[in-house]
């Protein structure tokens, strides 16, 4: 029998984790809800602006905070970048071709950091505490990444409740054709929505260096892992990708110490092929 | 007000509109009648800029608007509540009046013309707060013609009104349209409902497969021999 104190930091350090991946998905969702593309390499964007975090504090020894705005500022550039560069000259081609642009773009940033910066493992060393709570240490970073990302999340809400703009990227997503009636020019509201879901992998990025180490292929940890929650959540669908982050990250937290951090994943991925029979559309789908 | 001149329009290999001629009078309610696949729809949309002419010419207060992107058509003065309603069923109904706002002209009128639209739809105002998607077809068509008066348009076009709609709520519909050219909108409306329609409208044009094959006032096109047989005495 396993100690429940165990089982008590495990569904911890699960909560603080699907906190990322919430922010994670909704940034995929996001981009998929407006645009009807999955940016496979959203991941990897993610893994670049890591990067960029490292060297600023690490190497240029800036403090944390300015990575992580300079992170966000990235991103959100990248984002643009991908749209633009990418997605805009194939917006009205066939879907496998843009998910095969997108995919191309992953094995491109993958082979591109390992040139540049080989394939050593990359961390950012902040001297921060780790808490005790009824015993169980709690990492202070997880921690502040955690809140960080809940609130950026809350923002995000905001953004797309509150704001003319942010309604207008809902409506696209609705129904793009009618938004154009409203005089809305989709090319503009699909750069803001890159930008954003740009900016908000960089937010990931700071929130995710501050944990793990970075290396080329960590796109290749979190990637499917993230794609995986917005399935599970039903494409597009926010508030079902949120649910599904949460999910899954204490399957795998927990899964992990009742068995091992492998199983954990399988056991995850089992959850997921089950849950794609059960309810294809998703979590939280309504019946139709 | 607005007027096309040879308009052929359609989508890749086919054509669904031949060499269309037609005009619109600022102040004028007018109607296109016509079966199924006639191309009804598809002027709308090439109107509003939804699709580009192919060949011919849209002119509109005076300026060329054939081929514009839609985006650009609706901040000229035309507001288009396509087929089918095309509401955004997961934003409230407030929010779907606000992103008919959209363009910065309208979005400083906003308070103003909200303030129109539920005085002419008042059950829009009693659901602002619902998701538009859980409204009935008739009040979603309201919602539809609500979100497009928002703009701040002069010439509205209507794509099938009373689509799907119960036979009580069509004419009830249809009074909320007389009512809404009361206002001073210009109105071109396509309906499958004719017999209805012509008691609308000023002038009608009949179409059949994609091009103009009779107009003329409303009340003498309903008393033509053939239309009757074909379309009003149903």
């Amino acid at each position: 029998m396993i100690d429940p104190i165990f089982l008590a930091e495990a569904a911890v350090n699960g909560l603080l984790l699907g906190g990322i991946l919430a922010l994670l998905a909704l940034g995929l969702n996001l981009i998929f809800g407006v645009i009807d593309i999955v940016w496979i390499a959203y991941v990897d964007l993610v893994m670049i602006c890591m990067y960029a975090v490292y060297f600023i504090v690490q190497v240029y020894g800036w403090p944390i905070w300015v990575g992580g705005l300079a992170s966000v500022g990235l991103g959100a550039v990248l984002g643009l970048g991908v749209h633009l560069l990418i997605i805009t000259p194939i917006l009205s081609s066939a879907p496998v071709n843009q998910l095969l642009a997108t995919g191309g773009l992953l094995f491109f940033l993958q082979s591109f950091a390992t040139f540049l910066w080989t394939t050593d493992h990359r961390s950012v060393r902040l001297a921060l505490p780790r808490l005790e709570v009824f015993d169980m240490p709690i990492s202070v970073a997880r921690l502040i990444a955690f809140g960080l990302a809940i609130l950026v999340m809350l923002g995000l809400y905001l953004f797309l409740t509150r704001t003319y703009i942010g309604t207008a990227i809902r409506a696209v997503s609705q129904d793009r054709e009618a938004m154009a009636l409203m005089g809305a020019n989709p090319q503009r509201v699909y750069l803001v929505t890159s930008a954003v879901g740009g900016a908000i992998a960089g937010v990931a990025a700071a929130l995710l260096i501050i944990q793990y180490a970075v290396h080329p292929f960590f796109g290749a940890a979190f990637g499917p892992l993230t794609f995986m929650i917005c399935v599970l959540g039903g494409l597009g669908n926010m508030v079902g990708a949120f649910v599904a982050a949460f999910l899954m990250s204490e399957v795998i937290a927990i899964g992990g110490v009742i068995w091992s951090t492998e199983m954990g994943y399988v056991i995850a991925f089992v959850v997921f092929i089950v849950m794609i029979f059960v309810r294809p559309g998703g979590l939280l789908a309504r019946r139709s | 007000m607005l007027q096309l001149t040879g308009v052929t329009a359609g989508y890749g290999q086919f054509t669904a509109l031949w060499d269309v001629s037609l005009r619109v009078e600022a102040g004028e309610a007018v109607a296109v009648v016509g079966p199924n696949g006639a191309g009804k729809t598809t002027l709308m949309r090439v109107i509003s800029g939804l699709i580009a002419p192919r060949a011919g010419e849209i002119g509109f207060e005076g300026h060329a608007i054939g081929g514009r992107p839609a985006y650009e058509i609706v901040g000229r003065g035309i507001a288009h509540v396509p087929e089918g309603r095309r509401i955004f069923p997961a934003l409230t109904v407030a929010d779907n009046l606000k992103m008919g706002a959209f363009l910065p002209p309208a979005r400083r009128r906003f308070a103003e013309s909200l303030a129109r639209v539920y005085a002419l739809f008042p059950v829009l105002a009693e659901r602002r707060t619902q998701r538009a998607g859980s409204l009935s077809g008739g009040e979603q068509q309201m919602l539809a013609v609500g979100r497009a008066l928002m703009s701040g348009p002069r010439l509205i076009l209507l794509d099938e009104p009373s689509m799907g709609l119960a036979p009580v709520m069509v004419l009830r519909l249809f009074d909320l349209i007389r009512r809404v050219r009361q206002e001073g909108y210009t109105i071109l409306v396509v309906e499958q409902n004719v017999r209805q329609v012509l008691k609308l409208v000023d002038r009608a044009y009949l179409l059949e497969v994609g091009r103009v094959k009779m107009e003329g006032r409303a009340d003498a096109l309903a008393d033509q021999d053939f239309v009757r047989k074909a379309y009003v005495g149903l």
